[in-house]
């Protein structure tokens, strides 16, 4: 294929998959914006006063970054496992398998579809969060570069989760099992500086620790680790990732008999 | 010579262990309207899925248009147009946007795949479904859009994975006027059927498959000048005694000797047949063949 047509392949992907989540945004756009309402009404202004300050900031402010980022991840994840499931379910994955499109851009398309609704998610939730405090920009670039490599990398995995999923119950027991508890560990709520010398250590095995940091850093300026070494992991994983998830498709993993 | 397919020596083996493909060898001429038989198990499938790149092959060669599929793949599938047994898009999906999403994998730009959408979801009666999510359609209409998404990027071979499974007869036949007048305009027709009268009415050239080996691969005049015998039904204006016979002919009556079969080895006449009802005083007043010629020669090749 020219360069002219494997960019339409790859933009006939994305747009695809965007009408996708935005036709069905019942199910993809409203619960993340009505659960994270509850979040900040229920831990950041019920719960938040009586915790008081974390970090400098009230625990309102402390909260919405990781808030955001919790969307992020999840969606992004989501948007590729099911997404990509689905075409697997319905056979319709079979529209590309047939055609010229290199596996590159087909992982690109999914990536970035995924990449595509987490974003926006992330925005609606950062609207809905200026309803109930007010938000300094410390770094709008790190901001940005955090938010969107955080979200590719967790497209990747649900990428690679739809490859090897047989069932909608294997598309749901990682985000069940493994990816929850990340981020409900990742320091969302709290300063790992509250725990143990011990459950830091474990803490920082968390690779959702770094990314909720680096965002809450170009946020607000604080962070409980490292920040270029959160962009390095970040930036590994998704080498890492990408590599993995183009090897599986180039060998028809669950795709081809 | 450049083949439209050409496959050599093409082996199958699943991981259950399951040999599907024992070393196919197949050509497929440009132009041609090619039937690919077998019964369920024999091979089709696979070999259709390697073909199009949704089945990994264990060994041989495939050349689309001259085009190894293992030295460059991408270019070959430009060659290829698939309409499979199952219905495989996004039922989500409005009918033009299935078309036309199909032809952005393609590399097309929206505007030529917009016409294209137009032209061939006119030609197959879709237009005014154009619309409506792909999951309302019926059965057929179901079928067409899938020969209209595998058109859109103007292929050389057009391959049907038994496109007319349950389609009604109307339909059908309005589905192989088209299919037909692809033919004429110069695009390669391979088809798999289980109506093999189609086969016979369609088809050039035909290779039967069994047991993932190709048992017989012709024209479909040469295979049917092999068959020696035909088994004709011959209604009957009354009845003829149940112990009824002619000298040479192997014939069976029915229960009340109201229905002739007889079995003809070619280069008989059956003008005997007629005479010898003639002095009975019997008058045929219809008659068919038993069953469809190609059809027996099919049930004989697989029997081996």
């Amino acid at each position: 294929m020219k360069n002219s047509e494997i960019w339409i392949a790859f933009y006939t992907i994305l747009v695809r998959e965007i009408r996708r989540f935005t036709r069905i945004w019942p199910q993809t756009l409203l619960p993340p914006a009505i659960t994270m309402t509850l979040y900040f009404a229920i831990f950041g202004n019920l719960i938040g006063d009586r915790i008081g300050e974390m970090g400098g900031f009230s625990y309102m402010q402390y909260i919405v970054p990781g808030l955001i980022m919790m969307s992020v991840i999840t969606n992004s994840y989501s948007n590729v496992s099911s997404s990509f499931f689905s075409a697997k379910f319905q056979h319709s994955i079979q529209e590309l398998l047939v055609s010229p499109t290199p596996n590159w851009v087909i992982l690109l398309g999914y990536v970035l579809g995924g990449v595509a609704r987490g974003l926006f998610v992330g925005f609606i939730v950062t609207i809905l969060s200026l309803f109930f405090t007010h938000l300094a920009l410390e770094n709008l670039f790190l901001t940005v570069l955090v938010v969107c490599l955080t979200a590719i990398m967790f497209s990747l995995g649900g990428f690679v989760n739809a490859i090897y999923a047989r069932s909608f119950d294997d598309v749901s027991i990682v985000p069940t099992f493994i990816l929850t508890p990340l981020t409900y560990l990742g320091g969302v709520f709290y300063s790992i500086d509250l725990l143990s010398d011990f459950w830091q250590s474990v803490s920082l095995l968390n690779p959702v620790l770094y990314m909720v940091n680096a965002f809450r850093y170009g946020i607000l300026g604080v962070s409980d680790i490292n920040i270029y070494w959160a962009l390095v992991m970040v930036s590994v994983f998704i080498v890492v990732l990408f590599w993995y998830g183009l090897r599986l498709l180039n060998q028809g993993k669950g795709i081809r008999s | 010579m450049t083949y439209a397919i050409e496959i050599s020596d093409l082996k199958k083996r699943y991981e259950s262990g399951f040999e599907a493909l024992k070393g196919v060898n197949l050509t497929v001429e440009k132009g041609d309207f090619f039937a690919l038989l077998g019964p369920n198990g024999a091979g089709k499938s696979t070999t259709i899925g390697i073909l199009c790149s949704l089945v990994n092959k264990s060994s041989g060669k495939v050349a689309i248009f001259g085009e190894d599929i293992d030295k460059n793949f991408a270019k070959a599938k430009q060659y290829l147009g698939v309409v499979p047994q199952e219905f495989n898009f996004n039922v989500f999906e409005t009918v033009f946007n299935v078309v036309v999403t199909q032809a952005g994998f393609y590399g097309i730009d929206k505007e030529t795949a917009a016409k294209r959408a137009e032209k061939y979801l006119k030609e197959l009666d879709l237009w005014d479904k154009k619309d409506v999510q792909s999951r309302m359609l019926s059965g057929g209409m179901k079928r067409r859009l899938m020969i209209a998404r595998a058109l859109i990027h103007e292929p050389e071979v057009l391959i049907l994975d038994e496109p007319t499974a349950g389609v009604d007869i109307e339909l059908r036949r309005s589905m192989w006027e088209f299919i037909k007048g692809l033919n004429e305009n110069g695009t390669t027709i391979i088809l798999t059927t289980h109506y093999l009268e189609e086969a016979e009415q369609l088809c050039r050239n035909i290779a039967i498959i069994n047991a993932g080996e190709i048992v017989e691969n012709t024209s479909v005049k040469a295979l049917l000048k092999t068959l020696n015998q035909e088994t004709f039904i011959l209604d009957l204006d009354q009845a003829l005694p149940l112990d009824w016979s002619i000298e040479g002919f192997n014939v069976v009556l029915n229960n009340d000797g109201s229905s002739l079969e007889v079995e003809v080895v070619k280069g008989q006449s059956i003008n005997r047949i007629f005479s010898a009802l003639d002095q009975a005083n019997v008058n045929v007043v219809s008659m068919r063949n038993k069953s469809n010629r190609l059809e027996e020669l099919f049930v004989k090749l697989i029997k081996g």
